[in-house]
């Protein structure tokens, strides 16, 4: 088995390969790389996100053929794939942080700002957040409901179809901070910053 | 519904913890790494790091104690100390660590803070402001405490916040190492000013101080240190104290 972390230059993923080597200990190879041919011979892929939108997306394009091999595993061959955080929100059409800029377009829908409410609540969300389950995942297997995790971000994903939403945290409205749709999943927090509870999860993921 | 933080510190000089009065008299109290993870098994919501001394001298062992640090502690963890340019904060990314505080160098080129929230996203960067009061006004300081740049606090929190800060860390200088509370005056003020999380610092005695950072300063954050360092409560018990007061709080 070989899971591999996308490095495409989206910023800091350090947290996130150690997160994922702490989980898989010597038992699965985990892989950072950007090369096309190890993306294609991987079982599975994460791709983090850090930054705004349009940065990551830039990044992403950078890469020439990138986005044509993750769509490829993703789409074609349905194999598993984790977003994380800008890696979630990209599966979208579009995203509005900084400027209009279009997504993977992997689960119609946008990424627009949080709404603050004049102020009321601070941005970015910052913290540790509960998340409501409202429907199975596979990457919750044995996580409770209203469990803690640690969020950073000031945009939203808002998918067309609430059926790939998997879980919701309350934060100015129901955020959604977790989808799944066939073999694609994404959190819009940071399960390698959640402690025992987010590494849970990453095994989960892992043990697909 | 979104939870206060606790944010225990350490302050590291050659790579050793260390914390002291008034950032003078500094006694050595041991491995940053070990106590990092204590402090995220007892359910620590961030760690920060600070290496007070590196504006200084030689900070090369602060990345080799991020570097393990990250390996063992899965909650975010924040580095500041000696922060100056975008290479430094990135080599402490590379290195693992999750946010860096900016203080000296968003004092003097605030491009810094501009440059490197674009670069690396607004996630990561803090800008750490060290106040002093004066008269009815707050004045920064800089250098650790050293320098007094003679700028308002609350108007430079509003322009840091527009130069893509994420977040603020706040110290009173005059409350540091005091243990008499936080000065919950300045952080309400700078609180009310900016649409940004603060992270309230200096001159925590007891658990009531922390209480009154959140509820009296306002602040998304509470951040100490020698009261979890040197044993007198754990980052259990202070959460377990927020929550009997209706703070909410990660258990």
């Amino acid at each position: 088995m070989k899971v591999t972390i996308v490095d495409y230059n989206s910023g800091n993923i350090s947290s996130v390969i150690n997160s994922f080597k702490e989980v898989a200990k010597n038992k699965v190879n985990i892989e950072v790389t950007s090369d096309l041919g190890k993306i294609k011979l991987s079982d599975k892929l994460v791709l983090p996100g850090q930054g705004s939108f349009k940065s990551c997306v830039d990044a992403l394009n950078k890469i020439g053929g990138l986005s044509e091999t993750l769509n490829e595993f993703a789409i074609n061959n349905k194999k598993p794939l984790l977003g994380i955080c800008v890696g979630l929100q990209m599966f979208a059409d579009v995203g509005y942080e900084e400027t209009e800029t279009k997504g993977l377009g992997w689960i119609p829908g946008k990424v627009s700002k949080i709404n603050n409410q004049k102020g009321k609540y601070k941005l970015p969300h910052i913290g540790w957040n509960q998340i409501n389950i409202v429907k199975d995942s596979k990457i919750f297997k044995n996580i409770e409901n209203n469990s803690h995790m640690y969020f950073v971000h000031s945009y939203e994903f808002i998918p067309n179809d609430k059926n790939v939403i998997s879980a919701t945290t309350d934060y100015s409205s129901h955020i959604v901070c977790s989808v799944e749709k066939e073999n694609i999943f994404g959190t819009q927090f940071h399960p390698e910053k959640s402690d025992k509870i987010g590494l849970k999860i990453i095994d989960n993921f892992i043990n697909l | 519904m979104l939870k206060n933080r606790i944010i225990p510190c350490l302050d590291v000089k050659n790579g050793r913890v260390v914390k002291g009065i008034n950032f003078v008299d500094l006694k050595d109290a041991g491995d940053p790494v070990e106590q990092a993870k204590i402090y995220s098994d007892g359910g620590a919501d961030e760690i920060c790091f600070l290496d007070i001394t590196a504006s200084n001298e030689n900070r090369d062992t602060i990345y080799d104690v991020v570097e393990r640090t990250s390996k063992k502690c899965f909650v975010p963890l924040t580095v500041g100390g000696g922060v100056r340019s975008i290479d430094d904060i990135n080599k402490l990314l590379n290195c693992g660590a999750d946010k860096v505080s900016i203080n000296t160098a968003a004092v003097e080129n605030p491009k810094v803070v501009l440059d490197s929230s674009k670069k690396f996203g607004s996630q990561c960067i803090v800008v750490a402001i060290d106040a002093k009061k004066k008269g009815d006004k707050w004045e920064v300081f800089t250098h650790g405490g050293r320098n007094n740049s003679g700028i308002d606090a609350l108007e430079y929190a509003k322009k840091m916040e527009d130069s893509g800060a994420g977040e603020l860390l706040v110290t009173s200088m005059d409350r540091d190492g005091t243990q008499i509370g936080y000065d919950v005056d300045l952080m309400n003020k700078i609180a009310s000013k900016v649409n940004i999380p603060l992270i309230a610092s200096g001159g925590v005695g007891n658990l009531d101080h922390l209480v009154d950072g959140i509820k009296l300063g306002n602040a998304s954050a509470v951040l100490a240190a020698s009261i979890f360092h040197y044993g007198k409560h754990s980052v259990r018990e202070a959460k377990e104290y927020l929550d009997s007061k209706g703070i909410p709080v990660r258990i």
